[in-house]
């Protein structure tokens, strides 16, 4: 038998599995309900749905409970199951002017056609730490559940689809943002279906930025955002809410058939003006970021991240398309990193070897 | 097609022998039949998430997915060791999708999937290798940009690649490429072997077998076919060296000649040497094959 013994191994491994399912559950407090993760996390669930590529609240707290709350292992649960399930069928483009508005503001006007609305955000809220939710009960909770719900104006329908008009279509109508650009026959890309190659086109970089790790985002449109090439962005609109997912009918040619509604957070980040070749007057740019839940963080990160790929001269990290998108895939970085755990005694081994030739030489 | 058939059978619902789906295997293997056709090209391919991280072997591990039948019989190893902690997954992974046999023994196995080694003993042609890849592209030692490394590749510059040797032989006196170093295959494209160290690149060199490598995250899947010549990049003056074990042999099985690990005594602190193949070191243990008396090469 193999003398980094083979049973020691397995039993090595099994123990180390109980451990880690016995350090989630010694404290002996009542087992956390999937229900309660996709009711009162849901910023990580949306995170993880959107991380893990795949829409399913259930799932995604299923793998927040199973992952003992890590967002990284999580996705990277709920991505491994999502390769498992067949492809059924691709939808139709979701139609986000038709967005039942959670909320939508915008930077750019104070107000705007179809209005602000502000929704449920922790923006406005003092971030002082509130020790009364350390003895939230359930009566409390139902009590404040209770008088929400009696202030509410019942003739409101949150829920309607608001046919709004979008600011950036504001702005096109008095050209000062680009035309939208014909629409292409060509299927997307499918970045699930193949491996990127480069320069990737835009369906395929934003397909990789909804997919992509919050921090990861964060940190390189942080990093336009503090000049390492900056493109002067402002949030021309921002919108949370859920929008219908449709698929062409089977047999009716040109009918569709609504299978259900999905949460996104979209944004039009507006950046600084160029003159684009062939025209004679500058326009402002556009950056669109989109991703699955509600991750306003997220979708600005992205927002600036399409625009600052887009640059006509290059030169900052955040601008270049294969520096931005291969390293902020949480589930790829995050395995390649825990990678060097692994045994690495035979390329060590190899590296000695040069090292100690290298040192004697010189000796 | 009716929506039953589309949908995961209820109760009985079980993974797809060796896990990834047919569609899956059949893309990866069109994949590899071109890897095949262009020795040491590295082509693309899908790679979908496994249930095993990323870095982990993933790219091995597709490959082998997408080659294994119920007849074969397969041996998982890492680091040269069938008991390391990553082959012990990998193997239960498989076996659990699968049901093939396993061995230790190389001699035995039809399939070897391996993460940074190849057996002592060279692999025959009725065997595969499978080797996990970290990082496919040789050339990311000199730039970081996949689209000028692949445009460096069609078009055969390999300028500064060969700069960036000649500069570390005038700076450090010899060339510091260690594992994984850098191979031209077929006489054509200049390839990452895996990272297996520079001992195990002659058995590559016109081999029996086929090797294949998969680099899972990296989305690539490269070969080199048997009776395949794979150089590593050597000046005429300054000749390629495999790993120097002069005279030192292994503590357990008493064999020179076979790649070895510096071991620490937990105690005592004592250096030592042990086989880095485990199953090799093992069958010379039990009389099975005989000691390794002096180098093999290099």
């Amino acid at each position: 038998m193999g003398y980094v013994a083979v049973q020691g191994g397995i039993t090595a491994i099994e123990n180390s599995q109980k451990l880690n399912r016995y350090r989630r559950l010694q404290g002996q407090s009542a087992p956390l309900s999937v229900n309660q993760i996709m009711e009162q996390m849901g910023p990580l669930v949306d995170r993880v749905m959107s991380e893990g590529g795949l829409y399913s609240p259930f799932h995604a707290a299923l793998a927040i409970k199973q992952a003992s709350g890590d967002p990284i292992e999580a996705s990277f649960l709920l991505r491994a199951y999502r390769s498992t399930l067949r492809r059924l069928v691709d939808s139709l483009p979701v139609r986000n002017g038709e967005m039942r508005i959670l909320r939508r503001i915008s930077s750019a006007f104070k107000t705007i056609p179809g209005g602000q609305v502000l929704g449920s955000t922790s923006d406005y809220e003092q971030r002082i730490l509130d020790f009364s939710l350390a003895e939230e009960t359930a009566e409390v909770q139902q009590e404040a559940v209770r008088e929400f719900e009696a202030g509410l104006d019942n003739a409101a329908d949150p829920l309607k689809p608001a046919h709004f008009r979008k600011v950036v279509d504001m702005l096109r109508d008095q050209k000062l943002v680009p035309p939208v650009p014909p629409a292409s026959s060509a299927e997307p890309t499918d970045i699930t279906q193949e491996s990127a190659t480069f320069p990737l086109d835009r369906s395929g970089r934003l397909q990789m930025l909804a997919r992509a790790e919050t921090g990861g985002v964060l940190a390189l449109a942080y990093s336009s955002m503090r000049g390492y090439g900056s493109i002067h962005p402002t949030v021309g609109e921002l919108r949370v809410g859920r929008v219908s997912v449709q698929i062409p009918h089977p047999w009716r040619k040109g009918a569709a058939v609504t299978l259900g509604s999905v949460s996104l957070t979209e944004v039009e980040i507006v950046a600084s003006f160029q003159r684009a070749e062939g025209e004679e007057k500058p326009t402002f740019t556009l950056g669109y970021g989109s991703c699955f839940g509600h991750n306003e963080v997220k979708a600005i990160s992205l927002g600036v991240l399409d625009r600052t790929m887009r640059s006509p001269t290059p030169h900052a990290p955040a601008e270049d398309q294969e520096f931005v998108l291969l390293h902020t895939d949480g589930v790829e970085a995050s395995g390649f990193c825990s990678h060097f755990k692994l045994p690495h005694y035979v390329t060590f081994q190899a590296d000695l070897d040069r090292l100690r030739a290298q040192r004697g030489a010189e000796e | 097609m009716t929506l039953k058939e589309l949908l995961p059978q209820g109760k009985g619902f079980r993974y797809n022998f060796a896990f990834i789906d047919e569609g899956v295997k059949k893309e990866v293997r069109r994949a590899l039949l071109k890897a095949v056709a262009l020795p040491g090209h590295q082509v693309p391919f899908a790679s979908p998430e496994l249930p095993i991280a990323r870095g982990w072997g993933t790219g091995g591990l597709q490959v082998t997915m997408s080659l294994i039948g119920p007849k074969d019989v397969l041996k998982i190893i890492d680091q040269g060791c069938d008991g390391s902690v990553n082959a012990v997954n990998l193997r239960k992974l498989l076996v659990a999708t699968t049901g093939v046999r396993t061995t230790f023994d190389s001699r035995e196995a039809t399939l070897l999937q391996s993460r940074h080694r190849l057996p002592e003993v060279p692999l025959r042609s009725d065997q595969i290798a499978v080797l996990q890849v970290p990082l496919p592209e040789p050339l990311r030692l000199v730039e970081p940009s996949e689209v000028e490394t692949r445009r460096m590749h069609s078009e055969g510059d390999y300028a500064r690649m060969w700069v960036s040797l000649y500069e570390d032989v005038v700076q450090n006196g010899s060339i510091s490429l260690t594992s994984g170093y850098p191979c031209r295959v077929h006489d054509s494209y200049i390839m990452s072997p895996s990272p297996l160290p520079r001992w195990d690149l002659p058995l590559l060199h016109d081999a029996e077998h086929l090797t294949l490598l998969g680099a899972g995250r990296e989305k690539r899947v490269y070969a080199v076919p048997p009776h395949t010549s794979v150089q590593p990049l050597e000046f005429d003056d300054m000749p390629f060296t495999v790993e120097n074990f002069f005279g030192m042999c292994c503590a357990r099985c008493g064999s020179s000649g076979t790649f070895l690990d510096e071991i620490y005594d937990e105690t005592t602190g004592q250096a030592s040497r042990v086989c880095s193949d485990s199953g090799f070191c093992d069958l010379v243990r039990e009389g099975a094959i005989p000691r390794r008396g002096r180098l093999a090469h290099g």
